[in-house]
């Protein structure tokens, strides 16, 4: 793999940027692989690569519909943070966490992850207090955490709406090692770094359906540019976030605790620093918005209700979202929405994902991701690679089974229950 | 916006709607085993294309309609309501 | 004035000139104007700087694909940034200047970007800035030069001190854009009686035709117009009002701006409309925008697109330059030119056509222009202004061989035209590349929406008005079934000659500086390493180099770009992929989708009937959901949240006190199979439930989770009313009603939210039936309070002395403080009656009103749940409730309740904490640990905690595995690190405070 650095650049810089080798190719498939992971987004060539990385596990494809990263890798609002409080979560998100901080040099690419604090807002004494449930069990699970009282948070983070909202600002718990970073970066350094270890990367070839023979799924049926072909494997894993109900029938694995649903976010033009830190909120509303480097503010609030696997968004939403930032930040009334965009959610029965082993033999599953994939996207990798090289899960993903739901040992963060729109 | 044929109501936005969900799940007796109730609650054919499901019309007359939607163009080519002696009344 | 505004010419108001402010120095321009031409009128060549290597840019369009006069307007909260010159109306006072440049765009000091600009190539901050070692402190150390190096203009930090209105609309047919097509549509469709919209975003109405000097069906354009607008007095013409967005049924967003061209607003009026509008019909007719070609320093200030300059010349009446060249690829240069050589402007045209069409250059050259066919641009000679162009021609071998340089200095480019389709790719509508016009054209479009005009790629005028009103003939058939007499809507074309495509000019072993997306500084150097290092799917180029994600959301340059993709990967522009556009066509103010949902009104508040008499006596509040909730009741000014409700507290244990219970849902269940309901639904019977007598129950869900808990009282045989949480009163209701009609429709059952029509307030303490009886009036029929009369879980009616009268109450024996209690309930109406009357008895009795805190520190004591607790996470057992639930019928929940985790007898239960030395506390939220393992998810955590009025000290109620049977009297560590704070407590059961029940029951 051609190093990247400084020097590189300004080597790139006199010699009119033509040293730089292609980031990956575009491989024709192979017949066989050890090892086929459908769906070439974060999660996906992350997986890929801790294959060939942790396992040395490298005669490995990656298919992707579309273009790689195109799906919810490239289309979600960058938020990285472990704040969670149940068992599962918990250990999962800060495991992708520590990885992330070490993300750019492993992937000699830089993936922008800026650890600029994660801000949640607190609207009344007794979401504060409910809260510090939260944060007393990351640190306790020696995660960071603190709480900033309104005074400290008046002083961090000045032109919030203190005195004229709805509710009062009760102070904010905070992750300071959380933050933000670039999206589309993260997919092409491991792409790029899975590729260099010899996996083969299949964008535009679309994954119609599977191949048997025993009970066990030994290939797949793929379309691309047109053409159909099979492609066999001896393991294949899944995943393809809010489509894993339609690929998941045509493997057999029947109906999955999943609902497919979409989640807008949207951009502003570009406008000089004005918010350093995620600043979220939940409870009377939901909210999240944080700075690109550009100068964008990126922000989203809720999902639209109902199913959907349309990539495009609503109305109704953009209300709800713009009338949540003029609560908190009434200074961006004459910032401009630059563009809107919506993704494809797999909002699981819990909240939470799972990366698990299936009951089908050569088959594994990584789906249930709600708004959590982007922050999840190293650990997920990492975790099921583990999974699919081992037969057996990682530590981090022991929890995430889909056998919990029958068990009810649910990993429910917001209490909601079975009912995906709300988590 | 989807417009939502209610048929007490005429055409109105689904922001006056709660989304309910599937509306194929059948819930099995109280009393029925622990596997159909777990297949109910928690199981989905998620489908990408037709589906049948619940909107309750929260804000307008309160009806349970099943709202026939295609989730990935989300044309809407039917609504009834979900209460079959009313529906049937009705007819 | 300066020299560059015409002597005459233009649809500009001369005798209105308009003094308004440019970076600090007063200038003047018309009625009529937009910044962008007043400040071309002013001589103004650098309007901004741009976005990484702060070069110099002008004004470089006429519309809202401006990719260089970008502006901040106003002053201090009213400041808005990135505004497009271009599309800012002049007004009387108008205040605006450059961005992203210091000291002022002129002579910004952030031009040393551009010597360095050979290393900041595309994605280069990809490659570096990593960090050696581990962690991310040396990124986030460059990080924050880029960060303050990036953004555009400054927003304010005050609020925005407008408003917005959101407005909902309704019509057959709503026409988007006023050019000739529009007009034509609109004019049809309204006189066969539809009720038509018409929007246009421009600030005058015409489209092309407010540049055209043309004839047009036998009249000059401008009469055309004048005659179109006055036959359209029956349709609702919005101009200044863009449609941003469409959206599935054809649902469109509409920004409307209202103040922002008024030198002094009606402060009442809103800055903005937010419109949402549901149409039958939609025509689109939002023409083509042009772009531009890209050959070297193609950026530099007076290089702008030839329609634009001719939109200068004959709409404005200003001259953009005294010496024009203008290139081009296709006819439509040749009116351009001869707009300006008529306005005196020596103009030279290059057509990039080996031959000229000779119709056109006949007429151009009549008009003074000098033709040059078979010429392109080639580089742009001048920094900061336009002092030539260095021509070139394509030799033999194809390549382009330079020639000397034009004098000029100003330069209007032609790359061709590109139909306006955002609107139908927000839908998923896929447009379709035509290489004959070089250009994408509409595909299938979406079910009721028609394209009319150029942005169907029909580029003659008449074609385009035949066009509008063969689709409003359409419309017109759709929806009345009428047949309207209207031309067959025209082909796509139009053009004399054909356009040569022409998208970039390359000159061997010279390295030009060519850009594609302007505002974004990506050149075509951008693009081809792009393709080099492999990001050659569209969308990855697009990202990777930032192309047409400025904020003309790549109108300038996402065409250009693709057919450069395409070229370097030798392939066709098809199979090379497609450009697709996401909402806002032009972006919106954030303020206007919140529309008055601001401050206060973001969400609503509700208040019960009882507020305003607290309010009153001055009790301190908190919201509870929406609700405003009294706090506590200060006994003077000043008294604390700790003072207040421990003294209140103490009240309700040791005489009397009152409270608003009135926010508890309220849902009445009647029907001969009410009881069969309720069985189905609450985890304990109803069915033996007597007559005039209360019950407490649980709700789980289908999961077997708890749900929601509350009273149900039996009014009559078939008539329930039954409570619900505060928080859940909605979602029961809701809950009930999908039971009942989608579950068991066999039940004969109805039930109807009352939450709204009772007012209720508890009497509790010791004292309670002497209070009570005291405010009650002597009444025939009920009114019995005493312990016979009314005993625990009992129901009366009775009268209640007001101030003025009696009213009727409903009065329970029900406790939620542990201590003898009565709920009455008034009808909303005579609720603050009642409310005042029981606090006189109340007063009278020793005792006071009681806050929310107050509330708390009594459950907690006597170890009542509420939604602290039942989180969504705590079964019945988890919360002490287990032997409610019924063996003998079935019931919600039952099944799923005995998955096998959730029945582990190790899970956590409800407890007492108590602080091992006393004086000590812990807090809400603190979580339970084992002595020796003070880490990982611990033992239970804390849901409430209080000073005890009875038991005395401090107190909590939480969960602890295993529940208090396992953990009685022992001791465990209560860990807050969020708050620095550890501390020793002892486990005891939740039921210390009066287990018998005997102070209710009493």
């Amino acid at each position: 793999m051609q190093r990247y650095s400084a020097l590189a650049v300004l080597w790139g810089g006199l010699t009119g940027q033509t040293h730089w080798k292609p980031v990956w190719g575009r491989p024709e498939p192979k017949g066989h692989y050890d090892v086929i992971i459908v769906g070439g987004g974060g999660h996906g060539l992350a997986t890929a690569y801790y294959l060939a990385k942790e396992h040395g596990i490298t005669n490995v494809a990656v298919i992707e519909k579309g273009w790689l990263g195109g799906g919810n890798a490239g289309r979600n609002t960058t938020i990285i943070r472990s704040n969670y409080m149940i068992e599962g979560n918990t250990e999962f998100y800060e495991h992708s966490l520590k990885l992330w901080e070490n993300l750019s040099q492993e992937l000699n690419f830089n993936v922008m992850f800026s650890q600029r604090a994660h801000v949640s807002l607190v609207f009344s004494a007794a979401e504060r207090d409910a809260t510090a449930r939260r944060y007393n069990l990351m640190r306790l699970n020696g995660i960071d955490g603190e709480f900033w009282d309104p005074a400290e948070l008046r002083r961090r983070i000045p032109h919030l709406n203190y005195d004229q909202g709805r509710f009062e600002i009760f102070g904010a718990y905070v992750q300071p090692r959380a933050g933000t970073a670039r999206h589309d970066a993260v997919n092409w350094g491991y792409a790029r770094a899975a590729t260099a270890l010899g996996i083969d990367i299949i964008q535009n070839c679309e994954v119609t359906g599977f191949i048997r023979r025993a009970g066990a799924l030994i290939g797949v049926e793929t379309r691309r540019d047109g053409v159909a072909g099979e492609i066999y494997a001896d393991k294949i894993g899944l995943a393809v976030a809010g489509h894993t109900s339609v690929l998941a029938h045509k493997a057999g694995l029947g109906k999955l605790p999943l609902e497919t649903h979409k989640l807008q976010a949207y951009v502003s033009e570009p406008i000089k620093p004005i918010v350093d830190q995620v600043i979220v909120f939940g409870g009377v509303g939901h909210f999240y918005i944080s700075q690109s480097d550009k100068g964008g503010m990126v922000f989203g609030g809720d999902l639209d209700s109902y199913n959907s696997y349309a990539q495009k968004g609503n109305l109704p939403v953009y209300q709800n979202v713009m009338a949540a930032c003029m609560q908190i930040l009434p200074c961006l009334g004459r910032v401009k929405l630059l563009r809107q965009w919506a993704g494809v959610m797999d909002m699981s029965m819990d909240g939470s994902p799972f990366i698990t082993k299936t009951d089908i033999p050569g088959l594994y599953l990584n789906a249930g991701w709600c708004y959590g994939g982007f922050k999840a996207t190293p650990g997920s990798g990492h975790t099921f690679a583990h999974t699919i090289a081992r037969d057996e899960p990682h530590w981090a993903n022991a929890r995430l089974t889909l056998e919990r739901y029958r068990e009810g040992r649910l990993i429910d963060e917001s209490g909601h229950g079975p009912v995906p729109k709300l988590h | 916006m989807l417009r939502i044929p209610c048929p007490f109501c005429g055409p109105r936005d689904h922001t006056e709607f709660s989304y309910e969900g599937d509306a194929t799940v059948v819930y099995p007796a109280l009393d029925a085993s622990e596997e159909a109730w777990f297949e109910a609650v928690f199981l989905r054919d998620n489908p990408r294309g037709a589906h049948s499901e619940v909107w309750h019309h929260i804000q307008g007359c309160r009806s349970f309609l099943i709202v026939e939607r295609d989730t990935l163009t989300h044309e809407i080519t039917g609504a009834r309501l979900a209460h079959r002696p009313t529906a049937e009344a009705l007819k | 004035m300066s020299g560059y505004r015409l002597a005459r010419g233009g649809i500009v108001e001369r005798a209105r000139p308009l003094g308004f402010t440019w970076d600090g120095r007063a200038m003047q321009g018309l009625a009529g104007d937009t910044l962008a031409s007043a400040l071309i009128a002013n001589g103004e060549r650098i309007v901004a700087r741009s976005f990484k290597y702060h070069r110099p840019r002008g004004v470089m369009s006429a519309g809202p694909e401006e990719g260089g006069a970008l502006v901040t307007v106003g002053a201090g909260p009213r400041r808005e940034p990135n505004a497009k010159a271009t599309q800012v109306e002049l007004c009387q006072g108008l205040v605006a200047g450059g961005q992203n440049a210091w000291p002022n765009v002129r002579f910004d000091l952030g031009r040393v970007n551009d010597v360095f600009g050979r290393f900041l190539a595309a994605g280069f901050y990809y490659k570096t800035f990593i960090g050696l070692g581990r962690g991310t402190a040396q990124w986030m150390f460059f990080e924050k030069f880029i960060r303050k190096a990036a953004g555009m203009g400054s927003a304010s930090r005050e609020p925005d001190p407008d408003s917005y209105d959101i407005v909902h609309d309704h019509c057959d047919l709503l026409v988007i854009g006023s050019g000739p097509a529009g007009l034509a549509a609109a004019e049809l469709a309204a006189s066969h009686g539809l009720d038509v919209m018409l929007v246009e975003q421009d600030f005058a109405l015409g489209g092309a035709l407010l540049a055209s000097t043309e004839t047009i069906e036998d009249q000059p354009a401008a009469a055309w117009l004048s005659a179109r607008l006055a036959a359209l007095k029956d349709v609702r013409i919005l101009p200044r009002t863009t449609a941003f967005g469409l959206y599935d049924t054809n649902v469109v967003g509409l920004y409307q701006r209202v103040t922002d061209h008024v030198s002094s607003a009606d402060p009442a009026l809103p800055r903005g409309n937010f419109r949402i509008v549901r149409p039958a019909r939609i025509i689109l007719a939002s023409g083509a925008i042009e772009r531009p070609v890209a050959f070297g320093d193609n950026d530099r200030p007076g290089v702008m697109l030839a329609g634009a300059m001719a939109t200068y010349v004959n709409r404005f009446g200003v001259a953009p330059g005294r010496r024009a060249v203008i290139a081009g690829n296709g006819d439509s240069v040749y009116n351009d030119a001869i707009a300006l050589a008529r306005a005196g402007i020596a103009t030279t045209l290059l057509d990039a056509r080996e031959i000229a069409p000779p119709e056109l250059a006949q007429a151009a050259t009549a008009a003074g222009v000098e033709v040059r066919s078979g010429y392109l641009p080639v580089e742009v000679q001048g920094r900061s202004s336009v002092n030539g162009l260095q021509i070139g021609r394509p030799a033999r071998d194809g390549h382009i061989r330079p020639e000397r340089a034009l004098p000029c200095d100003c330069i209007g480019i032609s790359g061709g035209w590109s139909p306006a389709l955002h609107l139908l790719s927000h839908r998923g509508a896929k447009p379709v590349w035509n290489a004959e016009m070089a250009c994408f054209l509409p595909g299938t479009t979406p079910a009721g929406v028609a394209v009319a005009g150029s942005v169907a790629g029909v580029w003659r005028t008449e074609d385009c008005i035949a066009h509008g009103r063969a689709a409003a003939a359409d419309a017109v058939k759709a929806l009345t079934g009428k047949k309207p007499r209207a031309a067959r809507a025209p082909e796509p074309g139009g053009w004399a000659n054909p356009i040569e495509p022409l998208w970039e000019v390359t000159v061997p072993g010279r390295k030009l500086k060519s850009f594609v997306d302007p505002q974004h500084d990506v050149t075509t150097s951008d693009v081809r390493q792009a393709a080099r290092e492999g990001y050659v799917s569209p969308e990855h180029m697009k990202r990777y180099t930032t192309l047409g994600m400025a904020t003309d959301q790549g109108k300038v340059g996402n065409v250009i770009g693709l057919a450069l993709l395409a070229e370097a990967l030798d392939q066709s522009i098809p199979e090379t992929g497609l450009t697709s556009f996401r909402p806002p066509y032009t972006p919106v103010p954030i303020g206007a989708f919140a529309g008055r949902a601001r401050d206060r009104h973001w969400q609503a508040e509700r208040q019960t009937p009882m507020h305003a008499a607290q309010v009153h006596d001055g009790a301190v509040w908190l919201d509870a959901g929406l609700w405003k909730r009294a706090w506590y009741h200060p006994a003077q000014p000043g008294e604390g949240l700790r003072e207040a409700y421990v003294r209140e507290a103490t009240a309700v244990r040791r005489s009397v006190g009152l409270i608003d219970v009135t926010t508890l849902g309220k849902i009445a269940v009647q029907g001969p199979d009410a009881a069969e309901f309720l069985n189905r639904v609450y985890v304990n019977g109803f069915g033996k439930l007597p007559v005039m007598k209360c019950r407490y129950g649980v709700l789980l869900r289908d999961d077997g989770i708890v749900f929601d808990d509350g009273v149900t009282w039996r009014l009559g045989e078939h008539e329930f009313m039954t409570t619900t949480t505060t928080a859940h009163a909605a979602t029961v209701m809701a809950w009930f009603e999908n039971l009942l009609q989608t579950r068991w429709p066999e039940l004969r059952v109805n039930i109807a939210s009352v939450s709204d029509q009772w007012g209720g307030a508890a009497v509790a303490g010791p004292r309670a039936r002497t209070t009570l009886q005291a405010a009650l009036a002597p009444d025939a029929t009920g009114g019995d309070i005493s312990n016979q009369g009314l005993p625990f879980m009992g129901i009366t009616h009775a009268r209640l002395k007001v101030a003025d009268g009696e009213i009727p109450v409903l009065i329970a024996r029900i406790s939620f403080s542990g201590e003898m209690a009565f709920e009455v309930y008034a009808g909303s109406g005579h609720a603050a009656a009642m409310w005042r009357a029981l606090l006189a008895q109340v007063k009278a009795q020793g005792g006071c009103a009681y806050g929310m805190e107050a509330l708390g520190a009594l459950r907690i004591e006597k170890g009542h749940v509420t939604a602290a607790e039942l989180d969504g996470r705590v079964t019945l057992e988890d919360a002490g409730l287990g032997r409610m639930a019924s063996t003998k019928k079935p019931f919600i929940g039952n099944v799923l309740r005995k998955r096998p985790d959730l029945a582990r007898d190790d899970r956590p239960q409800l407890a007492h904490f108590q602080p091992v030395t006393e004086g000590e506390t812990f807090a809400i939220g603190a979580v339970v640990c084992a002595e020796d393992e003070v880490k990982g998810h611990g033992l239970g955590w804390i849901t409430g905690a209080t000073v005890a009025p009875a038991l005395g000290g401090w107190l909590g109620i939480g969960f602890i595995k295993g529940g208090p049977q396992a953990w009685e009297g022992k001791t465990v560590v209560i860990a807050d690190p969020v708050r620095g704070a550890e501390i020793k407590a002892r486990v005891a059961s939740p039921h210390q405070y009066d287990p018998k029940g005997e102070r209710m029951h009493g």
